[in-house]
């Protein structure tokens, strides 16, 4: 079975160690996590993972259904990058000074659909939001600039087809009373 | 609701009473020291069993759970208290069994500042808990206990882990207590898919050459009579794994012995020639299956399972039932037509035929000369228990000769460690299975390693006096290391000679009754004066040396390339 890159989305309670016991499931397979992030859902006190893994859909599987087992997961589901829609934001910091002596950069900033966030008379702010590979062809066009910092998010994704969290966990509640 | 200002320590041991829990096994320490304060006051209603060593307490609060159904419970203290827990969690984690574990932890203003005594027990025992969760205010405690043994018990079984702080067992508390009984997040108990079942009953309905194979899943669920019930009408012949012996009685005409690397010779070599495998309550352990590309590939694999994660995981099924055992042989079993496969069920006739002629005829009874074999000596307990006891085995040669030889009549019988292979289990495991079944002879059946790895609970039995039989099969080796050195290491015995100590002086050190036999002539009358009495009994007896088990399949080959010799 080949290598394909899985979005796995993770709907569960918000519980102190459960990132433990999640990173472990991926620990104990020699599984490398390409990219993790988690943040509050659509759902209020549901918190949601979007872990990123390049690795076969037999392992993937599997890796789910482990996940699934823990007590504090709602659900959680794994698509390929066709089924979804996501992307990363990364910062890029500049020196100032750059902005107004190298022209090219504004040229940059614009034809990448970038935004300036901040500026400050020692530095300022450029953050880019879309696929990984549009993010890194303007880390190569600003590099020979100098860059003082970099930092780049998670992926974040939300799936084409509904992800039915809400109606799974309202028939919890109906089944409950 | 009506509630009382209480210390944290106290409602713990409230919370252990709500939840039926009279008898735990621990070790006391600094930081568990309120609760054992309050198990003084409360020692007439909560029967705290003092070992000698944490491991123990865990295996003793296992074997307290496989023989009664019930949720063991074992108590720590933080640090070194709590980390020697970690091994019997991880045992009870692979077995599915309900364990409630109870570890004191520093206060909360030191945690995280490498106290004494303080460990990440969180941290550590995660990857082996089914759940474990922090306390660090009181007024958690009932909340949190009644969700751990809720927990532990539901769905696939499992360990649980709670630390308590320090503070928290001190500081007070409006106590009131809530069984819990459900938690938005976990559902375990998937709901039983109708047509799933029809689609199951109508494969096994036109198979063949239809085989079970039956595990713990039955055990769990007391699903036993339906168990039964379906072997009968279907007249399907029946295997068990190593965690399902005892759940159909042995001596059944349909119970066709053990599947897995030391199991019979039929049930192995058949599951690659059956066309329908129905799997209930297991779960394709590689212990069972050898070499998975050529495992029962010509057969559609019917999987009942309760645990969503395992199906599908090492075998692909045809059908996958996905609910409790009993829901799901309680739906399909009028669905089932009656029938024989008397001509199929020969084939396993004639395999045993083949394996009692190259194996079990000189397993249980020697010629020319050989030592006392294991195999005879769970006979001879076999005669004298009458089928009846409960045989705990440690790990090892032992513990395959006792699984594959011991006779039960009656489920929850056979308690060992399969999933992690424990040594050191046996002994602890054996004072919980008959402080849990003070009803039932209990037999723990040993390695002379395994013996060596928790010998200090014989300072338990001494204590306590709870009446364990112990055997101890000493053959002066690593038997299934060595076994494993000559097959495939060129007899190269690296480390697996081991220098014994007088075992029946120890015994006798800890004043229990001790007898060491060496002549074949002496086994069984030592094994009657062993059953006779009303006390603990220790007997060791010196087994042939260099003895092997087999049937075998070697690690990584077909199930059909099982070796006779």
């Amino acid at each position: 079975m080949e290598n394909k890159t899985f979005t796995i989305s993770v709907y569960s309670e918000n519980n102190v160690g459960l990132l433990n016991r999640i990173s472990g499931i991926f620990l104990k397979r020699h599984i490398n996590i390409l990219s993790l992030n988690v943040s509050e859902s659509e759902i209020e006190n549901v918190s949601r993972f979007i872990i990123v893994v390049d690795t076969t859909e037999k392992w993937v599987q599997n890796i789910v259904g482990q996940i699934e087992k823990q007590i504090e997961v709602i659900k959680a589901f794994y698509h390929v990058d066709d089924e979804t829609i996501f992307l990363e934001n990364a910062l890029f910091k500049i020196d100032s000074s750059l902005l107004f002596d190298e022209r090219q950069i504004q040229n940059i900033i614009k034809e990448s659909n970038s935004e300036i966030v901040t500026v400050s008379r020692k530095f300022f702010v450029i953050s880019k939001s879309g696929r990984r590979s549009e993010i890194e062809e303007v880390h190569e066009k600003l590099k020979p600039f100098g860059i003082m910092q970099f930092v780049r998010s998670g992926r974040i994704s939300v799936s084409k087809e509904p992800m039915e969290i809400s109606t799974l966990l309202q028939e919890l509640n109906i089944n409950k009373y | 609701m009506e509630t009382t200002k209480i210390s944290g320590a106290e409602a713990v041991i409230r919370c252990l009473l709500e939840e039926g829990a009279n008898l735990v096994y621990g070790y006391p320490g600094g930081a568990i020291m309120p609760v054992y304060d309050e198990l003084y006051k409360f020692q007439d209603q909560l029967h705290h069993v003092l070992v000698r060593h944490e491991q123990g307490a865990a295996h003793a609060a296992q074997g307290f759970a496989r023989a009664t159904g019930k949720v063991g419970v074992c108590i720590a203290t933080s640090g070194p208290g709590a980390t020697n827990l970690v091994t019997g969690i991880a045992d009870a984690q692979i077995d599915s069994t309900p364990l409630v574990c109870i570890t004191g932890q520093v206060g909360k203003h030191l945690l995280g500042s490498d106290a004494f005594q303080e460990t990440d027990i969180i941290g550590i025992s995660t990857p082996v808990t089914k759940w474990n969760y922090q306390i660090t205010e009181a007024h958690e405690i009932p909340e949190i206990m009644a969700k751990a043994f809720y927990i532990a018990r539901s769905g696939r079984p499992g360990p649980v882990l709670i630390d308590i702080t320090k503070n928290a067992q001190f500081d007070l508390l409006d106590f009131s207590y809530t069984k819990c009984t459900d938690i938005r997040s976990y559902h375990p108990k998937p709901i039983l898919n109708e047509e799933k079942v029809k689609d199951a009953a109508a494969i096994i309905n036109k198979a063949k050459k239809p085989m079970i194979i039956f595990g713990q899943g039955i055990v769990l669920s007391e699903a036993e009579a339906e168990l039964k019930a379906l072997v009968e009408k279907a007249g399907i012949p029946a295997a068990w794994t190593i965690l399902g012996l005892s759940a159909l009685p042995t001596d059944h005409d349909l119970n066709v012995g053990m599947v897995g690397m030391h199991g019979n010779y039929g049930p192995n070599m058949l599951t690659n020639e059956c066309d329908v495998l129905i799997a209930l309550g297991m779960r394709f352990d590689d212990r069972v299956t050898g070499n998975l590309q050529t495992y029962a590939k010509q057969a559609k694999v019917l999987h009942f399972e309760i645990d969503p994660a395992e199906i599908d995981k090492n075998v692909k099924s045809e059908v996958a039932v996905l609910a409790d055992l009993k829901d799901a042989l309680t739906a399909l079993l009028p669905l089932i037509e009656k029938k024989s496969h008397t001509e199929w069920h020969n084939e396993f006739k004639r395999h045993y035929d083949i394996e009692l002629e190259a194996v079990i005829n000189e397993e249980l009874a020697p010629t020319n000369g050989k030592g006392i074999s294991m195999g005879e000596t769970i006979e001879m307990i076999n005669k004298h228990s009458h089928a009846d006891a409960i045989m705990v085995s440690d790990v090892g040669q032992h513990q395959m000769f006792t699984c594959r030889y011991s006779k039960f009549n009656q489920t929850k019988s056979n308690v060992t460690s399969g999933g992690l292979g424990t040594m050191g289990f046996a002994l602890p495991a054996a004072i919980g299975a008959k402080m849990g079944r003070p009803d039932r002879e209990v037999v723990a059946v040993i390695g002379d390693g395994g013996f060596q790895m928790n010998i200090q609970e014989l300072g338990t039995i001494n204590q306590t006096k709870v009446p364990v039989k112990i055997v101890v099969l000493n053959n002066e080796f690593l038997g299934m290391v060595r076994q494993w050195q000559e097959l495939f290491f060129d007899n190269r015995y690296a480390s697996t000679v081991m220098v014994n100590p007088n075992f029946c002086a120890i015994a006798e050190g800890y004043y229990i009754k001790a007898r060491k036999v060496t002549k074949r002539e002496e086994l069984d009358e030592a094994v009657a004066e062993m059953m006779a009495s009303k006390e603990a009994y220790f007997l060791e007896v010196m087994v042939e040396k260099e003895n092997n088990v087999f049937p075998m399949i070697p690690t990584g080959a077909s199930v059909s390339d099982i070796r006779l010799s």
